[in-house]
């Protein structure tokens, strides 16, 4: 019964989790907006969900830890976010090789905010509803 | 936050930002200051100062917070201006004085009190997120 419960909840959770995901990313556009030589990246929401829906979500890396020079190096693979990360096209190039367009990235930040509460919204009515069916 | 990489959230990512936007904003006030400072602690005029800003990578990831890699010093030359009663004036009359560009240095405050505010913003905003987040299912 469990499991029902959880596969209940389970789109709308690898939704909330991508979502903050990308807020993350666009918030480090916005703060990299005077770095010089800085590439403003973010990934394809609708390609991620369906991976995540659809395969799970990717085992996170695990690093070894190395504390003696003799050790075998094993570096982990790039985690899922990083190598999934595209870089932005900008519309208009800047002198500094900075691709980040604040505008852009402040209606992306927006709109991402916008729908992360819209999910919390349907999450909380899912909620309820399966509360309401229990009692 | 759900993925390794543990220092990269969005707090520790604007506020990053935002304390390397102030220290820009310092070096300016440093600057405008000491437009006509013809004497320094070294006794040479002052120089102009930019910080230079860079990515805080996170282990692997080249995405993380905003971190100054240093200050560094204008290197264009000073400008000399004609002032043979100045107690620093060199043999031919002309005081060396120091090489900031008010101009710039204004424009490199609005640019930078901007960004500042766009950081502030984004915390806001995930503050509010997170808030939200906490009241699932109430």
């Amino acid at each position: 019964m469990i499991d029902k419960l959880d596969a209940a909840l389970r789109f709308n959770r690898e939704a909330l989790n991508l979502r903050a995901q990308r807020q993350e990313v666009l918030a480090a556009n916005i703060a990299h907006a005077d770095t010089p030589n800085y590439k403003a990246r973010d990934f394809d929401f609708a390609g991620r969900l369906t991976q995540a829906i659809e395969q799970g979500r990717a085992p996170q890396p695990v690093q070894m830890a190395a504390t003696s020079a003799r050790h075998i190096q094993a570096d982990a693979p790039p985690s899922m976010l990083e190598r999934d990360l595209l870089y932005r096209v900008p519309n208009q190039s800047s002198i500094d090789g900075n691709t980040v367009e604040m505008d852009a990235e402040r209606i992306n930040f927006a709109d991402n905010a916008l729908r992360y509460e819209a999910n919390l919204t349907v999450v909380s009515a899912k909620i309820k509803s399966l509360l309401s069916a229990a009692q | 936050m759900p993925h390794p990489g543990a220092s990269m959230n969005i707090f520790s990512v604007a506020g990053s930002a935002m304390a390397a936007q102030s220290q820009r904003m310092n070096v300016t006030a440093s600057n405008l200051a000491n437009a006509e400072s013809v004497a320094g602690p070294d006794g040479k005029p002052y120089r102009a100062k930019q910080v230079v800003f860079e990515v805080d990578a996170s282990g692997q990831q080249d995405i993380g917070g905003v971190k100054v890699a240093g200050v560094i010093e204008d290197p264009s030359p000073l400008k000399m201006v004609f002032d043979p009663k100045n107690p620093h004036a060199d043999a031919k009359g002309y005081v060396a004085m120091p090489n900031v560009n008010v101009v710039e240095e204004m424009t490199n405050m609005i640019s930078a009190s901007r960004s500042y505010q766009a950081n502030v913003e984004v915390l806001n905003t995930a503050k509010t997120l997170m808030v939200k987040t906490l009241s699932i299912g109430q």
